[in-house]
């Protein structure tokens, strides 16, 4: 028997497929819109004519952005950190938060609070930067000059993260573990054998929440590699390529902008699109893998102690 | 072995063969001796527990809890020593010079503290209640396969980096002397908004600088913090809303006495962590929105504009300080010092709510 729908719930039903049609295309019509414009003609682009399809299609930006070989060495660094970075942050974390999930930890709420205390309570920008530039101070008397390094081992701390890798470690039942320990398993046993396999789909999510991150990472990494051009990451080059041709976003046409135009067939806010095509591309394509784990990790963000 | 044992406790006797409790001072030496032992014996039993915990703490000290010594120079002069521990303590001087005393530097700190609070006020009255009315909408689609695709739509931005996201705001509101600017700039031109301020680019207007900085905080989360109300939706059983039915209960009266009281906990607690970050609002989005623009008018006049003065927050202004190594690093330092402490005060005090109201606490 199918229910007669009434006024109220059929204008409700309306308002809310209009409300979530129009707030989903929102969301994805700026990227449809980098697309397009990634692949319009200068023309097209200079005059705004781009509205949702590309016109006048052209591909000479996006293969000048797929020359340009300081873009790609930027893209490698961006891929050096995000590895190194997501290793070294789950490294300390598992073994941190595995010790931290143990009872016969001594002072466990006093670790505990070490650790949730920088989640209340951060120490701000300038002490920060100071601190980065000693770190990178020390790191090169000890002859590590790349700035990479740096960003790979002193930033990207989440207390919360380890906090849902605590809480998945108590998850595990101990009966599972004492077993392990009568066959003989030593501690880094039982922690790589019973407590990594039995929360790996945790592990998982911390680790993309780590490699999100970094991969997204910009304000430190600029901020502490300055002009070290060679090693900046992605985000950092987009950054300086909008902040050194400000004429893309600020329309003051100017003679050098000019200039550029009649010098090059694409006009640099299509080569800005194509970058911003390539940046997000690794995203879109893991995106649809890794959603489910994030709801998942939401969901897993009731933090208690 | 039970000798041994009375040995360690009990007094011994020779004259009457016999054991006998010692004075009270003894007794308790004496545990407090073994406990001592014991605890030594628990540590050196689970060493490689405690070498385990040896990476996380060493990095925690060195980048996170190294900074906040570091902070503590806002209590000390600047201009003596570049490390903290040389400089010496002039108290809340730097407090008074960023509050009351220093002309110029506290017209800027109260702006960028009053715009600070602005800024999370705004993100907590639209950021709040977009994601439940999303999440109930979605609750409505009754298509399994139209409501995925239009999750994984919403989602998608919170992926997104600041760079790239401010990168699309700045081109979608970009500004041009010629009439050519930003496609979002000519759709809210035709709703009425001002062509001159959408010619030199809304991003750096004044005027529209809070409201696109609002849009831009939705467009990136609301659809990410919406799946924590949709689960709580979701999971409402079927027979309440067929007993609300029986009932003769309309679509609204639904929404009335089944929906909204059986995902309240959810919003209170999501509310009380939402006030708990409060004033951690994100520098770097703001750091890459400010900015200024001058565009050429068609009378050949110049017009400037700059969102400056709304965009400016503690956190961005204290970035401006950072390069100085003089006084003024320690204006931004107590600048953030105060921030951080009310932040501070903001967790703890939700927490403590959310623990009396509702018998959950968050950390």
């Amino acid at each position: 028997m199918k229910r007669k729908m009434e006024t109220s719930e059929l204008i409700f039903k309306i308002v809310a497929y209009f409300f979530l049609i129009v707030f989903s295309l929102m969301c994805i019509y700026p990227l449809i819109y980098a697309l397009s414009s990634a692949f319009s003609s200068q023309t097209a682009v200079e005059s705004g004519q781009v509205v949702l399809w590309p016109v006048g299609l052209d591909g000479t930006a996006f293969l000048s952005v797929l020359q340009d070989n300081t873009f790609w060495i930027a893209y490698a660094n961006t891929l050096f950190v995000t590895f190194f970075g997501t290793v070294w942050s789950l490294f300390y974390s598992i073994l941190g938060a595995y010790a931290l999930s143990k009872k016969r930890l001594l002072g466990r709420r006093g670790w505990n609070f070490f650790l949730v205390f920088t989640m209340w309570f951060s120490a701000g920008i300038i002490p920060q930067y100071l601190n980065y530039m000693d770190t990178a101070a020390i790191f090169s008397n000890i002859g590590i000059n790349d700035m990479k390094w740096t960003v790979v081992i002193a930033m990207g701390m989440n207390a919360q993260n380890i906090i849902l890798l605590r809480n998945a470690f108590e998850g595990v039942p101990s009966e599972i573990e004492e077993a392990a320990r009568i066959d003989g398993a030593t501690e880094m046993q039982v922690l790589s054998k019973v407590y990594i396999p039995m929360s790996n789909s945790t592990i998982a999510t911390v680790a993309l929440f780590f490699g999100i991150s970094r991969w997204n990472g910009y304000f430190w990494s600029m901020k502490v590699m300055g002009s070290q051009k060679y090693s900046w990451p992605v985000q950092v080059y987009i950054r300086d390529f909008i902040t050194n041709s400000t004429q893309l976003t600020n329309g003051c046409d100017d003679e050098t902008y000019q200039v550029y135009l009649q010098t090059h067939d694409y006009s640099p806010l299509s080569v800005l699109y194509s970058m911003v095509v390539c940046a997000v591309i690794p995203i879109l394509c893991i995106y649809p893998f890794i959603s489910k784990y994030f709801a998942k990790g939401v969901n897993m963000g009731g933090v208690k102690e | 072995m039970f000798k041994q044992k009375c040995d360690d406790f009990l007094v011994y006797d020779e004259a009457t063969d016999s054991y006998s409790m010692p004075a009270d001072q003894q007794v308790r030496d004496t545990v407090e001796k073994n406990k001592w032992k014991d605890t030594l014996f628990t540590i050196l039993k689970d060493w490689r527990l405690y070498i385990m915990l040896v990476p996380m703490i060493v990095v925690y000290v060195l980048w996170r809890y190294m900074p906040m010594y570091e902070l503590l120079g806002c209590f000390k002069n600047p201009s003596i020593a570049d490390s903290v521990s040389d400089q010496y303590w002039v108290g809340l001087r730097y407090f008074y010079d960023i509050m009351f005393g220093d002309a110029e530097y506290s017209v800027e700190f109260w702006l960028a503290f009053r715009n600070t609070f602005v800024t999370a006020f705004y993100g907590l009255l639209f950021g709040f209640p977009v994601p439940i009315i999303l999440a109930l909408f979605f609750n409505e689609v009754r298509s399994n396969v139209a409501r995925n695709i239009m999750q994984v739509c919403v989602y998608l931005p919170k992926f997104l980096s600041t760079v790239i996201v401010t990168t699309l705001a700045l081109v979608l509101f970009k500004g041009s002397s010629s009439g050519d600017y930003g496609v979002v700039s000519k759709l809210l031109v035709w709703f009425g908004v001002d062509e001159t301020l959408a010619k030199a680019g809304l991003v750096y207007t004044t005027q529209y600088y809070r409201g696109l900085y609002v849009v831009l905080d939705l467009w990136e989360h609301a659809g990410y913090d919406s799946i924590v109300f949709f689960a709580a939706v979701i999971a409402i059983s079927p027979t309440s809303y067929e007993a609300a039915q029986i009932d003769g209960a309309g679509k609204m009266q639904q929404m009335r006495y089944v929906v909204i009281p059986s995902i309240l906990s959810t919003v209170v607690i999501m509310l009380i962590m939402k006030i708990g970050s409060l004033l951690s609002v994100g520098y770097e989005k703001i750091y890459l929105l400010m900015g200024s623009n001058t565009i050429a008018l068609e009378d050949g006049s110049y017009y400037t504009t700059s969102n400056y003065e709304a965009a400016n927050t503690v956190s961005t202004w204290a970035n401006q300080l950072s390069d100085y190594s003089d006084y003024r690093q320690a204006y931004g330092k107590a600048a953030e010092m105060l921030n951080n402490l009310i932040g501070m005060i903001l967790v703890i005090g939700s927490n403590a709510i959310a623990k009396r109201a509702t018998d959950v606490s968050l950390y």
